[in-house]
């Protein structure tokens, strides 16, 4: 009997040491909020903003091609004989605050931005199932006037889109973004068409290895709005992170570079065979 | 009766004279400090996680740290991303740990103020790969806090860190890692 307690005690003493031996750092984790990111590779879809902005002091420099149509054939090189471009970058006053200047060779337009994520997904402390940024873009059209000898107002050279851009990442691999988008024209062509044209954009993107992704984009605009023979934007693309760069590469019925012009400019149909190869390189500069 | 009321009390100190008889006890930080240096002739990355858990037994020797991956500061936020994303996929692997002693715990005397020196053995995990790593640490105990210094070199690949051969001149495959931490007594 005696022996046995012994044994036990002996026993539960031992016990108690490995029990507390084994682990040092054996407390409750302290619940951190952790924040989704990478959401998209870059702040680009394709031809429209992600969700992502630059972080403080970078600049994000962007030069983006779409080249003519493939069904030109060999004689056009598949539209490589044509292009559209623009020049531009991005800029980050702070994490979250963007600011960002273009001009693109479609209308001669300048275009510049500013963007705002508000909200950031995040799961642990603080939860949010979304992350969310405005963006408001203006644009100035440079053509000479068609009619110089008409009373001319510089204000019918602008034109301006704002978004709310909301994105969930899912998964590791998938994340999703739709894009309710106002575009105002000071001036169209007639009284017959809407100033201000409504739209909604779906972004979505799926990693295929940790540097690629594949990314599909819709811009859908809000019937009776638009003339007759203008359509809506699809692009399909893959994103290539090399390091410094990210490389966008993609196909697209739309020729412009800017939302107003991707949004209500393009009357090229996928199903004719009128899709663009086209490309977005991004450079990361620090300060 | 009164014999099993002595075994039970017995039993009862004997077990809370195991718990505590550990006459150095444990020593603590939450706050640790891990930096990783990679020179190449093309580019320098340095990168510092502040919130570095580890703990050692003033006994045994045992040293254990716990890092988060993801509190890993870069100084370009890009850097940070392609950190995480590509080469240490945190999502997957949140944390590496270290597990091993302290070879001369009775040189380094805790009780009294100096600077001691002794050896460390353990394992690292990294991205679910183990490997055994030594290297020498320096203790300087003052009033109490116990801080300790060590530098180690890790190779990337080991822990099947892929490094793709357009960066591959960038990234060094010899990772200095330095450590630092103020331990306190925590029981």
């Amino acid at each position: 009997m005696k022996k046995s307690l012994f044994f036990f005690i002996l026993l539960a003493t031992t016990k108690l040491c490995i029990a507390q031996d084994f682990d040092l750092l054996d407390e409750p984790e302290l619940e951190t909020t952790d924040y989704a990111t990478a959401t998209f590779k870059t702040n680009r879809v394709v031809n429209g903003h992600s969700i992502e902005t630059v972080a403080k002091n970078e600049f994000d420099f962007k030069i983006s091609h779409r080249f003519g149509f493939l069904s030109g054939g060999p004689y056009d090189m598949f539209g490589l004989d044509q292009a559209t471009m623009r020049i531009g970058g991005d800029y980050g006053i702070t994490d979250n605050l963007n600011v960002g200047l273009g001009r693109s060779t479609v209308d001669k337009t300048y275009d510049g931005f500013v963007k705002y994520k508000f909200l950031k997904q995040s799961t642990g402390l603080k939860t949010m199932p979304l992350t969310a940024t405005w963006i408001s873009h203006m644009g100035i059209t440079t053509l000479k006037w068609p009619q110089p000898n008409r009373d001319n107002y510089f204000s019918s050279r602008l034109h301006y889109t704002h978004q709310l851009l909301i994105a969930r990442k899912f998964t590791e691999g998938l994340s999703i973004q739709l894009s309710p988008t106002l575009v105002h024209k000071n001036i169209v062509d007639s009284t017959k068409f809407k100033n201000d044209i409504l739209s909604l954009g779906l972004g979505v993107r799926q990693k295929l290895t940790s540097r690629t992704t594949l990314n599909l984009e819709y811009y859908y605009v809000l019937p009776n709005q638009l003339e007759e023979d203008k359509t809506n934007v699809l692009s399909v693309g893959f994103d290539i992170e090399t390091g410094g760069h990210v490389f966008q590469l993609f196909f697209t019925n739309s020729s412009g570079p800017f939302e107003k012009a991707f949004i209500t400019d393009t009357k090229a149909k996928w199903l004719d065979g009128d899709i663009r190869f086209g490309f977005n390189i991004a450079r990361v500069f620090n300060f | 009766m009164n014999k099993i009321i002595i075994l039970f009390a017995a039993i009862v100190t004997l077990g809370f004279m195991a718990f505590t008889n550990h006459s150095g006890g444990v020593y603590k930080t939450n706050t640790g400090n891990i930096n990783f240096f990679s020179h190449t002739a093309v580019e320098d990355i340095t990168a510092d996680n502040h919130k570095v858990k580890t703990a050692f037994d003033a006994e045994t020797g045992k040293l254990q740290f716990s890092v988060l991956i993801k509190d890993f500061e870069f100084p370009k936020a890009l850097m940070q991303e392609h950190f995480n994303e590509n080469y240490m996929e945190s999502t997957t692997y949140p944390k590496s740990t270290f597990t091993g002693t302290i070879d001369k715990m009775s040189a380094v005397n805790l009780a009294k103020d100096g600077t001691y020196k002794s050896p460390i053995t353990g394992k690292l995990t990294m991205k679910d790969v183990t490997k055994d790593v030594s290297t020498m640490a320096t203790f300087v105990v003052k009033g109490g806090i116990v801080n300790a210094k060590a530098t180690f070199t890790v190779n990337p690949t080991d822990y099947h860190i892929v490094i793709p051969k357009t960066v591959a001149a960038k990234i060094s495959n010899e990772i200095k890692v330095s450590v630092d931490a103020d331990y306190t007594h925590a029981h």
